[in-house]
């Protein structure tokens, strides 16, 4: 690992997306606006909302990111870059570490517009300090998000493998994570299995920050859980790409 | 064997289950232009690809001393690919500034670059608002910057204005005399004049591999086109 090249990645990333201001735009829009749209779904009948915009704060981000950089590294591969990156000293980590850096600033600018409304116009209430914590939980499922897609992409090594892992990777953990059924009833397989899912953490700590009002040890040991899950993606990640081809 | 560059001995190269590249022993000299020619399809760039450490391969291929692709090596060697590898999206200073950081090269390696491939005019252009040319030149800058000891460089000049191209080729023997090595691949024969020493390929073999005069003295020939073809004729002969 060399931060130097983490660093100049993540400055080329942003860079190229700066000039991408449509791609821009939905990335910062699409979960505030998609949360809007549920809240509306569920105007007549009261305090719903309160109990699933928490919890779609954190989902919500974590599809968006995935579905961005689910593509990223293959757009690499297909301009060549990726092999003639593959031929620097560059470290693989390096890599996906400067993509993930990049994707996390992203993460936290749509993650603080999506909780300021979330907590302001869509009228979701949190105890004490609880707006701040929901952000911080958001933030984290985005950056989980990005790298878990950057993961699926350095996986794939076509744009048609890269849109299956959107089923793959994303629809069984939001099956699994509390969302839909609380995880306590979900039986004790299924139960066990989303206890190996990071989203299923990210949406503990986003209700736990609700009920509390604020951060607390519990969240903290969830969010750990999903910024491991995050790590570990991206040196799996790094780990499929090869440098030698056959 | 110190003044090779490249070693390779005993080289084999599957793809698909197919045997595409036969390289029984094959030396590139150091602080030489190297040319490989031959017709498309021939195993130019598969040759080039094992010598850069992104090809699977089987035999012995030495490169700067050390096996190919061994990480030390990627310090040293400077790879253009055929199509130009930069990213379109980016200026092309911010191409060469990027993989410049990739090997370490600061801001005066990277004028250096854009100035020796005639860049300077250009560096605040998108690069997919530039001609192919001028692509091609950002990805060979993109090489540069890092000062590469051993530089290949697959058909670098096809397609470019022949103004440009002879700037460029004296560019490459500027490099060459002052100690790099330059393994330059083509399809156009003609390119020959341009290079100290010539390895001819045709069908995943090495045809010849000689100095561009011993090549041509060997087959009383004036062109590579002409050794070319008497290097075959002699082989269907024997």
């Amino acid at each position: 690992m060399n931060p130097q090249m983490t660093v100049a990645t993540a400055g080329r990333v942003l860079t190229q997306l700066r000039r991408d201001r449509r791609t821009v735009a939905m990335l910062l829009v699409m979960p505030s606006v998609l949360l809007g749209l549920m809240r509306w779904v569920y105007d007549d009948i009261p305090g719903l909302f309160d109990r699933v915009g928490p919890q779609l704060l954190g989902i919500l981000p974590f599809v968006v990111m995935f579905v961005v950089t689910s593509v990223a590294t293959l757009r690499e591969r297909r301009a060549g870059t990726l092999e003639r990156l593959l031929t620097t000293p560059m470290n693989k980590l390096d890599l996906l570490l400067g993509y993930g850096l990049a994707f996390a600033l992203v993460a936290i600018v749509q993650s603080g517009i999506a909780t300021a409304l979330t907590m302001t116009w869509y009228g979701v209430d949190a105890e004490g300090r609880g707006g701040w914590a929901l952000f911080v939980c958001s933030a984290s499922v985005g950056v989980f998000g990005a790298a878990t897609g950057l993961f699926a992409s350095a996986f794939a090594r076509t744009e048609f493998q890269a849109v299956q892992m959107l089923p793959a990777f994303v629809l069984p953990q939001f099956f699994l994570c509390g969302l839909l059924v609380p995880r306590e009833r979900l039986g004790s397989v299924l139960n066990g299995i989303s206890d190996f899912l990071p989203l299923s953490y990210a949406v503990d700590a986003m209700h736990e920050s609700v009920a509390e009002g604020g951060l607390t040890g519990q969240i903290g040991r969830d969010l750990a859980v999903v910024g491991g899950g995050a790590f570990a993606a991206l040196a799996a990640g790094a780990t499929t790409l090869r440098r030698q081809t056959p | 064997m110190m003044n090779n560059a490249v070693s390779i001995r005993d080289l084999a190269v599957d793809r698909g289950g197919r045997r595409v590249l036969t390289v029984g022993e094959l030396d590139v000299v150091a602080g030489t232009v190297t040319g490989l020619l031959g017709p498309s399809g021939c195993g130019k760039t598969t040759l080039m690809r094992t010598i850069v450490g992104v090809q699977r391969f089987t035999g012995s291929v030495s490169v700067l001393g050390t096996p190919a692709g061994s990480s030390p090596l990627r310090h040293h060697v400077g790879y253009v690919t055929q199509a130009p590898s930069v990213y379109g999206d980016l200026t092309v200073a911010e191409n060469v500034r990027y993989f410049g950081a990739m090997v370490g090269a600061g801001p005066d390696a990277v004028s250096a670059a854009l100035a020796a491939v005639d860049l300077t005019d250009v560096t605040k252009q998108l690069v997919d608002n530039l001609s192919g040319g001028q692509r091609a030149r950002v990805s060979l800058a993109a090489a540069l910057v890092g000062r590469p000891t051993l530089l290949i460089l697959d058909e670098p000049t096809v397609g470019l204005d022949p103004l440009l191209r002879r700037s460029l080729w004296r560019f490459f023997a500027e490099l060459a005399a002052s100690g790099t090595t330059l393994l330059i691949s083509s399809h156009v024969m003609d390119e020959a004049e341009h290079c100290d020493r010539l390895i001819l390929m045709r069908d995943g073999l090495i045809l010849a591999a000689d100095s561009r005069a011993g090549l041509f003295a060997r087959t009383g020939q004036s062109t590579a086109e002409g050794a070319f073809l008497a290097v075959i004729e002699q082989g269907a002969a024997a």
